[in-house]
């Protein structure tokens, strides 16, 4: 099979663009996917600078990579989940990653901070652990990024993982959760850090082929808490789709999102009126605590 | 006699081995396994679907799903 491009011997054959590219030309492709990500929903610029979440999975290392080497500003983030030995080996690989670019990482341990793992945590609170993690990663990401000065937070959300959430708001008919599915997430003039997902143009199958190609060593096993998980269901059910029919998770998920800007007002995380400051943390929240506190104070002492 | 192709597979992490020539669509069919949701490295490199792997080679199936939420 040759480089639809350059006629080179193709890597990756991609049935939704009903193309095949080489190594070089793949590489240019998902850098103009980000790119494109990136200005057309006017994430960030090269004047600010970017908390990238690093979870050592192929999603985020290969974030990080694409925006290094478009010259972005950026510092990762690594949250140590406490998974045991999962955990371990994630931040590992993100360290790896960081020293072999040179690149400034910051890591923050539950269990040193609070003396639990997320499955401890979750156990001890009688919540899914995916609901649990959810919770304390959106409360990190946030806290750290306003605590240290950052204005934006970068995920490495990709395709799938929109198509597959959109699949599961619309099944349950969450319509708050429908209107706060966007690759941009505004910081409501300072209230938060603004979240951004410049790998939503991207099918996890490129992300993963980019990261082979590129020799990122990245974390290959599934989280352990994650088995039988929704998402997972949904994730296989829009790849049968996709194998039968080439561009469904993007005419989906794209088509969703151009439905959404046509709508009256733009996606918010939540109304600035309604918020306040958290009495526990000082985050914002519209509740009396902030749901990390009121996870916290659920866990037994 | 040429040893067969040794295949690498997750879910659970495991090695088998089959006896080639097989071209990629074939050996990801045979397996059950879904092209959306895997990639096939030969050696070192990313392989098409078209490509005909012989006896004799290290292939790994990897799962395009993987790692946690970032």
């Amino acid at each position: 099979m040759k480089c639809r491009q350059c006629q080179k011997s193709a890597v990756i054959k991609m049935e939704r663009h009903n193309t095949s590219l080489c190594g070089g030309c793949f590489n240019l492709y998902v850098h103009d996917q980000v790119d494109r990500a990136i200005t057309e929903n006017k994430m960030f610029d090269h004047g600010e600078q970017i908390l990238v979440a690093i979870s050592g999975g192929k999603d985020s290392l290969a974030l990080w990579d694409v925006l290094i080497k478009l010259n972005y500003r950026t510092v990762g983030l690594h949250l140590n989940l406490g998974i045991g030995d999962y955990s371990e080996r994630s931040q590992k690989k993100v360290e790896a990653f960081a020293a072999s670019r040179g690149v400034e990482l910051i890591v923050h341990a539950y269990q040193e901070a609070y003396g639990l793992g997320v499955i401890e945590i979750a156990e001890e609170t009688a919540r899914p652990a995916c609901s649990a993690c959810g919770t304390m990663k959106r409360y990190h990401f946030n806290r750290i990024a306003m605590e240290r000065g950052f204005p934006v937070v970068a995920t490495g959300h990709n395709l799938d993982d929109e198509a597959s959430r959109l699949l599961g708001n619309v099944l349950q008919w969450q319509e708050e959760y429908l209107e706060k599915q966007s690759p941009v997430l505004s910081d409501e003039g300072g209230t938060w850090a603004r979240k951004v997902k410049p790998l939503f143009r991207l099918a996890e199958r490129e992300i993963a082929a980019y990261s082979i190609l590129n020799r990122i060593d990245y974390i290959v096993d599934e989280c352990p808490m994650s088995k039988g998980a929704k998402m997972l269901l949904y994730k296989d059910v829009l790849n049968r789709l996709e194998e039968a029919s080439p561009g469904t998770k993007h005419k989906f998920y794209l088509g969703f999102l151009k439905r959404q800007r046509s709508m009256p007002t733009a996606p918010t995380v939540s109304k600035p009126a309604d918020l306040h400051p958290c009495p526990s943390c000082g985050q914002p929240t519209q509740g009396a605590v902030c749901s990390f506190c009121r996870l916290m104070q659920r866990v037994a002492p | 006699m040429i040893p067969p192709m040794k295949i690498k597979l997750y879910h659970p992490t495991r090695e088998i081995t089959l006896k080639g020539p097989k071209q990629v669509a074939v050996l990801l069919r045979e397996l059950n396994l879904p092209k959306e949701a895997h990639l096939v490295i030969c050696g070192d490199e990313l392989v098409t679907e078209d490509l005909v792997i012989p006896d004799d080679q290290v292939v790994e199936i990897r799962p395009v799903i993987s790692g946690g939420g970032a």
